[in-house]
């Protein structure tokens, strides 16, 4: 190939990276810094609520993995109770079909995204593991209701840190160690 | 004494840097000229249609999630289609709608990753790569703030989406939408002129328009060689016939402009994005299917213009709760059959900017 000029275009991106100098950064520091993450986020595990659950195991039917072990024994009442609830997060790929599925709302997708375990049986979550406290907190995945409890996602696409027009003065970081929220 | 030569076979791969992922070649070397050229696949095998025999219609659905994981919401889309194709359901305009932004959007995300790959192929070592994914992470973003996940979305149902999009989608799509286009500009002013991109692309790997159509090409690759072949225009599915948008078309085949046609390609995407939103109607995002969803007897095949080409869902139905047989064409495995014409009397560092330049995705090619 010939060329007129020769260098011409490699300086013409030298020009774009020589913006770039001055752009404001895009990363953060990871485990110091976090991003907050979707409030829809599928994360790496269920939050279960035990009083809500009736033991119908629509979510067992509806896991294309059949990951999910549910044992049950009819209780006084004439109602199911729940001797059994558990889910292997090591094979379950979080497509978050049992939380859309359930009538009585009684899963949901969980905001943790720092699962791993030094064990693989400790990836293996019984109903105690599962049940929903106050350092589990649900996702709004097909839970609308609890959309508006949970703070706002940082976004990329308002790199240089303005929110239309009204400026923001950093992403909105935690700076909390642990789960991210 | 004459000096007594003969060929040299090569492994590249299947663990390599630039094979994007687990493939093998063959490659046989006269000095450093390749003369035949052998691909083997299957490491990335997971057994996909066959676990979907086993599957309900909704089950399979994050299955084809790990098709072509760069692009899965058009993996959902083709598949849905191809059920919707053969259960007659009708799907509300919104969810229609939602469907072509997702898919747009996921163009320009695999896009960005094939045209940022190819030039760390080409030896620019990241720089190029990291600009571009700074915008396909503003698109993961997006689709992580609609259904939750960053790579298997698992968004489209039989019958519509699976959640509508939240309030602040929108404005940030818009804001996405209206910045694009200058951050192609500024590939293109970092690329396009850039000597030695075009010294190592320009006439290197051509693929003939002829050859081209005979192995069944399709997407960027069949386009490059100046075949004006989309399938969004030339079949029209979902509602792509509403939105004004052009075909690129390359005029030789070689991996300049199969770059080109992509770098196009994100432009008319960021149209159809913006008209599509603009048009966006509210009402239902999906209507309601009986579950287990129950096909009728049959069979249909479904088509989608993928990023990488043409990805197709045959689908055959007995009557019961799973699909007697799904089969899946995905348009890397057909693509790759040109890369033993294109290659051979290139040099071994062609080959991996020929290779590159087709953009495959192992996921589908094995599945």
């Amino acid at each position: 190939m010939k060329f007129e000029r020769y260098g011409i275009g490699v300086l013409k991106g030298m020009a774009v990276t020589f913006r770039h100098l001055f752009r404001p950064p895009i990363t953060v520091q990871y485990p110091e810094e976090k991003l907050v993450l979707s409030r829809r986020l599928r994360g790496c595990e269920l939050v279960w609520y035990p009083e809500k659950c009736t033991g119908c195991a629509t979510c067992a039917k509806n896991c294309p993995q059949g990951n999910i072990e549910i044992v049950t024994h009819v209780g006084n009442q004439n109602n199911y109770m729940v001797d059994k609830f558990e889910v292997d997060t090591g094979r379950c790929m979080f497509c978050g079909l049992c939380v859309e599925s359930c009538p009585y709302e009684a899963l949901a997708m969980g905001l943790c995204y720092e699962g791993a375990k030094y064990r693989r049986r400790d990836l293996v979550m019984a109903k105690e593991a599962l049940a929903i406290s106050d350092s589990r907190k649900p996702s709004a995945y097909a839970r609308p209701t609890i959309e508006a409890s949970l703070p706002k996602q940082s976004l990329l696409v308002y790199w240089d840190r303005t929110d239309g027009g009204q400026k923001l003065s950093l992403f909105p970081l935690s700076k909390k160690r642990g789960r991210g929220v | 004494m004459t000096l007594k030569t003969e060929p040299f076979i090569l492994n590249v791969g299947p663990q390599h840097p630039s094979t994007h992922g687990v493939f093998r070649m063959r490659v046989t070397l006269d000095g450093e000229v390749v003369v035949d050229l052998e691909p083997v696949i299957g490491y990335l095998h997971r057994g996909i249609e066959k676990l979907a025999e086993s599957r309900t219609y909704t089950q399979i659905i994050p299955l084809t999630d790990r098709l072509d994981y760069l692009a899965s919401m058009t993996n959902n889309f083709g598949y849905v289609l191809a059920v919707e194709k053969l259960g007659g359901i009708k799907v509300p305009e919104r969810a229609e709608y939602l469907r072509i932004i997702m898919a747009e959007l996921m163009r320009i995300s695999s896009h960005l990753m094939a045209v940022g790959f190819f030039l760390n192929d080409l030896g620019a070592m990241m720089t190029p790569v990291l600009y571009m994914w700074r915008e396909r992470e503003k698109i993961m973003d997006l689709f992580e703030m609609v259904c939750g996940q960053r790579l298997t979305y698992n968004y489209m149902r039989v019958g519509g989406v699976s959640q509508d999009i939240p309030d602040e989608f929108l404005p940030a799509l818009k804001r996405f939408i209206d910045e694009m286009p200058r951050f192609i500009d500024e590939y293109e002013q970092l690329l396009s002129q850039n000597e030695i991109l075009l010294v190592r692309t320009k006439g290197v790997g051509v693929l003939p328009r002829e050859t081209a159509i005979n192995i069944g090409a399709s997407g960027p690759v069949l386009r490059a060689s100046g075949v004006k072949w989309d399938i969004r225009k030339a079949d029209p599915y979902s509602i792509y016939d509403r939105f004004d948008f052009e075909v690129p078309v390359g005029s030789t085949g070689d991996c300049y402009d199969r770059y080109w046609v992509r770098i196009q390609e994100m432009r008319q995407s960021v149209r159809i994005v913006a008209q599509a939103v603009k048009q966006l109607p509210a009402g239902e995002i999906c209507v309601k299917v009986k579950q287990p969803l129950r096909l009728p007897a049959g069979e249909v095949y479904g088509h989608v213009e993928a990023p990488k080409g043409e990805l197709g869902f045959y689908l055959v139905s007995d009557g019961s709760i799973a699909p007697y047989r799904l089969h899946i064409r995905p348009p890397t495995l057909i693509n790759l059959t040109a890369l033993r014409d294109m290659v051979i009397g290139w040099k071994i560092a062609d080959l991996i900017v020929i290779f590159g330049s087709i953009d495959v995705c192992l996921g589908e090619i094995d599945r």
